[in-house]
Order: C-alpha cells, then structure tokens, then sequence
C-alpha cells in the first residue's frame, strides 16, 4: 500500500519500521533533510525552546494532578500539600508555576520575531493563524490554572474575567452563569475549570502544535532576511542557503535549552515568586468569596490586555464602557490573526523595510509593555490616560499597517541571505 | 559542507561528552518524578507507629489492631498453644525456621515472638493477601494433629500459631511478623524496632 | 552581540521596572533559615505565645525537628502540649474555630503561610510595634495594624509600651527634623514605660527569632531549594559549555 518512492532504510529493523511506518521519512522530511535557512540569529531559539516548556509543562501537571484535590474544600490545602508533604512536590509545583511564566516569555519573544522578519506573511499565513491559535488557548489554559489553587487572586482574578461575559449585551448575564455553573464562583466553577485545563485545553493545544509544525514544514522556515531560500538551489535540489536541521540546529538549539534552563533553574530555585508577579502575594490566603483583596492584578502575561480593558473608560457609538473595553480586549488579540492581510509591505523583514515601519514597530513594542506595566498597578487618572494613549498606539500600529507598508520606500532585498 | 578540516575526532569526543552529560541531566530529571511516588508525609503520619495495650487481652484471645491500613494480630498464647507449635512436627512446615525474612531479627526460635506468650503476626496471608481466620484450639480444623493456627478460606492455607506456613499449601511464606517492642510488660508499639526504643 | 543583549535587556524590563508593592513597614529583617537555633528558639516562642489561638494547619512538628536538628523526644517533651498531638502531626490548635469565632469574634487566622501573605518584616514590625491604647477593647493598638483585635500576648516580655514625644533617627508623620543632631522630634515614638521580663535589645532578638521561625514555616522546601540550587545551575552550566562547544564545531562546516 505504501508509496512506493517513499525512503525506507537499506534492511534490519529500521526497513522492517519503514515498511509499516514512515519512520525514516519522517525523520528525513522534519531533521535531517529540513533545510533551514544558514541565518537564523538569537531570536530563532524560541521555538524549540516553547517546545521545551510545552514539555515541562505536561510532565509536571500530570505529576501536581496525583496529588492535586479539585475541590474548594480541599484545594487550597493540596497545593500545601504538595509543597511540604509530597516527596519533591515544591520542585515540579515550581517547575510547573514558573513554566507558565517562562511559556509566555518564550512565546511573546517568538512572536515579536515573527513581527520583525514578516514570518506571517505569504506563504506562512497559516503557521502564524494556528501560532496565534496556539496562544488563544494557552490564555485560556493559563487562566483556568491560575483558579485551582485556590487563593485569593485566583478567586477575585476568575471572577473579574468571568464578569468580562455580562458585558456582553442581552445574554452576558446568563453566559456569566452558566459558565461558572453557580451563582458566584465555587466548586462547580472550579471542578470543570480542571477539567478543562488538565485534559480538554492540552489536547487543543498539543493539536494545534502539531498543525503550526506540519504547515511551518510546508512551507519552510523564515529567516531574518526574509529570503525564499528555495529561489536558489544547487544542482541536486538542496537550497544554498539552507542547511539541515539536524545536527546544525539540534546543536544550536541544545546550547539554546543549556543558557534557558540555566536562567530557569535559577529562578525555579531562588524566585519562584518572581517578585510577587509569578506568584501573587493574596494568593497564599485561601479564597474567600466574602473579601476582595485590596488590589486584584492579573498575572504578569495579562496585563497589557488588562490595562486595555481598563483604558475604555467612555461610551461611544452608544455602547457603554464597560463592553467597549470587553471588545477593545478582545480586538487587541484578534486583529492579530488578521495581521497577515494587514501587512501590504513587498518585503519581510524589518531589515529592508523603511522608517515607517521600523519606527511604528518600537513604538507598539514599547506601548505593549508599558501597557503590561500600567495592567499590574492600581489605575489612577494618569495612568488610565497613559493607558489610553498606548491603547491607541497599539491598534494604530495593527490599523494604519495596510498604509504605512505601502507608502513607504523599503531597501533592495539581496538574492542570498546576509550573515 | 564537504569534510575538509573537520576535526572528526574533536567532534565525536564532544558528542560523546555532550551526550554522556545530557544523558546523567536526563536522569537528575527523572529523580524528583519517581520518588515524589514515595510516600508523602501525610501517608508516613498516617503509618506511623501504633500502641496496643494488651493488659486487658485474656490468654488465648486474639486482638487486632491497624497499622499502615494492615490488620495486626496480637494473641496472648496459652502454655498449651506454646507447647503444641513448639512441638509440632518441622516437616509439615514450609519454612520451620524462619529462614525467609519475613520477621525483624530479633525474632527468633519456633514461636516467632520476643515474648513466647505475646504473638505479633500481620494478618495478611503470604498468598494474594487475604486476611486468615483465627483456628487457635486442635479441633477447630478438620485436620490430623492440627496444632491451632490461621487458615485462609481464600485458596486453603494454613499456617501454625507462630505463623509458619504448611507445606503444600498456595503461600509461599510465613506469615509477616511487623517490627514491634515491648514499652512495658502491656504496651506494645507495632512499627518501631526494639533498638530504638 | 549588542543587539542580543539588547534584546535580553528588553525581555527583562517588564520584571525589573516596577517593584512588588510591599506594604510600608517600619523595621525589617531577614530570615536565616541556617541558624538553627534562632529556629528552634522561635518555635519555643510560637508554640508557647502563640499557639493557643493561630494554627499551623500546614507545619508538622516532625518536618520542623528534622529541619532544625531536634530530637522528637525533646521535641514533643517541651514543644507539644496537647495530648491530641503527635510528632508526625500538624501544629493544629485545639481550639475548634467555629468556637474561637464566637468567643473572640473572629477566629484567630492560620499563621502558615503569613509570611508569604503580608512580609516577614510585616510580621517582625507587628510584633514590635504594639503600644498602650485605653480606647480600644485590649488597651493595645498597632503601628502596621490599626484597630488590631489581637492582645499584646508578648506584653510579659516586652513589658508596656507607649507612645512618648522624643527624639528619633526615623522620619514619620508629624515628626519634625532637628537641623542641629539631625534627628526627629515626635510625639509617636515607641518607648517601653513599663519594663518586661526581656531588656529591649533581648526582646527584638526573640521577635526576630519568632519571625524568623515563621519564614521558614511559610516555605520549609527553600532549605532543599538553596542546598539543591547550586548543583543544578553548576551542571547546567558545565552542560551549556559542552553545548556550545559541540555547536562551534558543527558549525565550522558552514562558515
């Protein structure tokens, strides 16, 4: 049945594989015959490098699930449980809470790479809509994490975000309800809540995964000149410019993992609160439905959204604050899946566009993280001010792209890749 | 790409060197997951050593007591069930001497016991774990020269006061003696060895 | 080069830039969870000034032996006084809540992860800083938390303390700077009035030991943690070079 021009091993066991499954194709097809641009720079290790934590991620939560109590009796004191009774539990418990974190350094640093050499751009519309899929669900998967250990922030964080729904005109009170099972967040909430993020949301994701690679692999890597290495090939078929993913980056990537890990183990070790913004001070107190804490800030990874939400603080069109800043939320995450359409520029990389699109691309960048740091800290008239003004910043650099990448002049793009 | 100036030695030397090193990292990584499946200290509380008082057990009468979730026999033994599983005939036993470990050291001789009159066995048959039932006196069992003892109604075992196996029977060993000592001549702590007390 | 440090630093930024918004707190401290018997001194503390109305839900006596170098016998002859309480147990109290919550009001909170919650210099400048109050229900009334409902229960210690105007090295509220010594004149300046059973400098001691047990109560594994730490990151380290080396010589191939 098989295709007969597919590689298969000469004989031993790998041809006795190969005849049942594409073993040594697929092995051919995604290392060692993947040609990969010779280019890749610094921001090219954060691919595997998601893949590393996605990894850690999975290995670790099935452990904490052995040991974790789902329930609002008991949750709170499983996690202390695990930190103090179960052999080695404060280690994965750690290795676990400071993954999410180190998730969304990783995969914010993946996409800002993305925006600066145009890896969104055709032909790799779709790695960058199942990418940004990919990052959809992991908000969700982080969220719904941050609820089961039961604390203060995870209790008051849970019901802030839920409370997003009512905004939504005629059925928003009733969506609200029914997502949380209850009248108020409780065990219900909590129960389908681990439900999803120990099993519905990594199967999604780990899914998903799978499609970003199986399209990227399609198409072929960017790189940072954003050259179609496969214009120019050698007389056997192999493109000059690329070179095999295995060993060139397994290599490269292993010392990746090594200067990661490094950074990571040291946290793990000696700041797994991270300051207070991985671990959230209230939420070494039990939940308590009857007190809020005095000041309810998301994790550090939400807060650029947060600060968007909390920017909108004005009827228009005669919609009301409160939904305009749910859409304003909702907008910011969504105009991004249209970015390769928004993008008219005749090159990729940042390197031989022009000034226009460079400047806009610092100024969202920075708007992003003031807009992360302004989402952590209580609002005041100034900041939500500030706050409006990178607001504004973000969704012009996603709105006026469709002009600024026509208008401008960009630099001649070399026929081989640079460096 | 051609090999002109590759080191081939230097390179199989790193690559050994990095996958030797990756390989004890794999490792170190694997320690936290399969011991935090030891028990945790909520389960090693919850095992900790247990006190009987056997002033109130009359001679010939079993106790039971739980210890890490298994049933502890405590039986005070009659000078006559002494005699009769001292006496009994070795080569109907298994294991007569006791040679498999299944008791502290300091348990020895035919009885099993520190004390000859005070029994501490697990009440666990050696088979597939099911809990024997109490046969102390000769008639008890349809047996020739049953010497009093435990039978498992699961698959017919039998074992002797002293929890020593028969032969030809499904068990493989004598009953489990758990590690005990005597706080007093009443208070027995089953799970503490006797030197540390 | 530049560029990747600049990204690096870029990356960093959000964490750095802003501080966690610690609560103000007049005195700080830092834990040594390597001095023994500071540890075994404030858990002497906590179980005899404390631990009739806060819990340790979490904290088991044996783990705190262990960790403090204490034998269980010594242990449960001077630092257990329930009989419902064995070593292996967790420092509960016996006092049911739903009782403490009629009796007191409220039921004193759980102690476990207070350090965690608020700070341990939170909890040391607490501990310091009660002072003689008649218009509250205890006659006492707190620097960090006003209208507190706890009693100075260290007051036999401590002694009495009150609220005098005199010279002080700290600027607060209403505290006016002496151009000449360059120190403050205030009308809230703690002072003891009444001497306890402990020399001021011997009482600071034992509150810094009792915080000092209860930083440790809030993450006992950050013992593992600094004896683990080391390890780790020395052999990543030593990995990361083999690394890099085995990809400068692969990558000779390309350049």
């Amino acid at each position: 049945m098989g295709n007969p021009n597919k590689v298969k091993a000469e004989s031993g066991f790998m041809r006795w594989v190969d005849d049942r499954f594409p073993a040594t194709q697929m092995w051919q097809d995604h290392l060692s015959k993947y040609y990969a641009p010779r280019n890749f720079n610094f921001w090219y290790f954060f691919g595997s490098l998601a893949m590393l934590v996605l990894v850690n991620q999975i290995l670790t939560g099935i452990w904490l699930t052995m040991s974790y109590n789902p329930s609002a009796e008991g949750a709170f004191a499983s996690v202390e449980y695990i930190m103090r009774d179960v052999e080695w539990g404060w280690l994965i418990r750690y290795l676990h809470s400071t993954g999410a974190t180190a998730f969304f350094v990783v995969i914010y640093l993946h996409m800002f790479r993305g925006l600066l050499y145009g890896s969104y751009k055709a032909p790799r519309e779709l790695v960058w809509i199942f990418g940004m899929a990919i990052y959809l669900a992991l908000m969700a998967e982080a969220f719904m994490g941050y609820l089961l250990p039961w604390g203060q922030m995870s209790y008051w964080g849970a019901q802030v975000i839920i409370s997003l729904f009512s905004a939504i005109p005629v059925i928003g009170p009733d969506l609200t309800q029914w997502i949380r099972g209850d009248f108020l967040i409780s065990g219900i909430t909590l129960n389908r809540f681990f439900a999803l993020h120990v099993v519905a949301l990594p199967i999604v994701i780990l899914a998903l995964v799978v499609l970003h690679i199986i399209a990227l692999h399609e198409v072929g890597s960017n790189n940072p000149d954003g050259i179609d290495i496969k214009a120019k090939k050698d007389e056997t078929g192999k493109p000059l410019d690329g070179i095999p993913f295995h060993p060139y980056y397994t290599v490269k990537d292993i010392f990746g993992v090594a200067v990661f890990l490094f950074v990571f183990m040291a946290v793990v070790f000696y700041f797994p609160e991270g300051g207070g913004y991985f671990l959230e001070a209230p939420n070494f107190q039990p939940a308590n439905p009857m007190v809020t804490p005095d000041h309810i800030a998301p994790v550090w990874y939400f807060t650029p959204f947060y600060a968007i939400l909390r920017a909108i603080t004005f009827n228009l069109f005669g919609l009301d604050a409160k939904f305009l800043g749910v859409v304003f939320m909702g907008g910011a995450i969504a105009v991004l899946f249209v970015l390769p359409w928004l993008d008219r520029s005749p090159v990729r990389s940042m390197r031989y566009k022009g000034w226009m699109s460079k400047s806009m691309l610092v100024i969202f960048a920075i708007s992003f993280v003031i807009l992360g740091i302004l989402g952590a800290l209580p609002a005041t008239p100034l900041r939500t001010a500030v706050a409006q003004l990178c607001t504004a910043l973000y969704f012009a650099f996603f709105l006026l792209m469709p002009f600024y990448t026509r208008m401008e002049k960009t630099k001649p793009v070399p026929e081989r890749v640079t460096g | 790409m051609a090999d002109n100036g590759v080191n081939k030695g230097r390179r199989r030397l790193l690559l050994g060197a990095t996958t030797v090193v990756g390989a004890v990292g794999a490792v170190g990584v694997a320690v936290p997951f399969v011991a935090s499946w030891q028990p945790s200290a909520r389960a090693r509380a919850a095992g900790a050593p247990v006190t009987a008082d056997v002033s109130k057990l009359e001679t010939g009468q079993r106790m039971t007591v739980e210890w890490r979730g298994r049933p502890v026999w405590i039986v005070r033994r009659t000078d006559d069930m002494i005699e009769r599983t001292e006496n009994f005939d070795p080569d109907r036993l298994a294991d007569p001497d006791s040679n498999e470990p299944q008791q502290p050291q300091y348990v020895t001789g035919p009885l099993r016991s520190i004390r000859p009159d005070i029994s501490v066995l697990i009440g666990i048959c050696t088979h597939l774990g099911c809990s024997p039932l109490y046969r102390p006196e000769p008639d008890d069992v349809d047996m020739a020269a049953w010497p009093g003892g435990y039978f498992c109604p699961c698959h017919g075992s039998y074992f002797d006061l002293a929890g020593r196996v028969f032969r030809n029977v499904p068990a493989p060993t004598n009953l489990e003696v758990p590690p005990y000592r005597f706080e007093s001549d009443d208070v027995i702590v089953v799970g503490e060895d006797e030197e540390s007390a | 080069m530049k560029k990747q440090l600049f990204a690096l630093l870029f990356a960093l930024l959000p964490f750095s830039a802003f501080g966690a918004a610690a609560e103000d707190v007049p005195y700080s401290m830092t834990p040594d969870l390597n001095d023994q018997a500071s540890l075994q001194r404030g858990m002497q503390l906590y179980t005899n000034y404390c631990m009739g109305c806060h819990s340790l839900e979490h904290q088991r006596f044996a783990r705190a032996a262990e960790d403090f170098g204490m034998p269980q016998d010594l242990v449960e002859e001077h630092l257990i006084f329930s009989s419902d309480l064995a070593y292996n147990d967790q420092m509960h109290i016996a006092m049911n809540r739903d009782d403490a919550a009629n009796w007191f009001g409220a039921a004193a909170p759980d102690l476990t992860l207070q350090t965690r919650v608020r700070s341990a210099d939170w909890v040391y400048s607490y501990l310091l800083t009660f002072y003689r109050d008649p218009s509250r229900p205890n006659g006492v009334n707190n620097e960090v938390f006003d209208m507190v409902a706890m009693p100075n229960v260290l007051e036999p210690l401590q002694g009495v303390q009150e609220k005098v105007c005199a010279e002080t090295d700290r600027p607060g509220e209403g505290a006016e700077l002496d151009p000449l010594t360059g120190k403050y004149q205030s009308c809230d300046v703690l002072q003891v009035t009444r001497p306890g059973s402990m020399e001021p400098d011997e009482f600071e001691e034992a509150v810094y030991d009792l915080t000092n047990f209860l930083a440790y109560v809030g993450e006992p594994s950050k013992l593992q943690a600094q004896v683990l730490g080391p390890k780790v990151l020395l052999f990543i380290f030593i990995f990361g070079v083999l690394a890099y080396l085995l990809k400068r010589e692969y990558w000779r191939d390309i350049h």
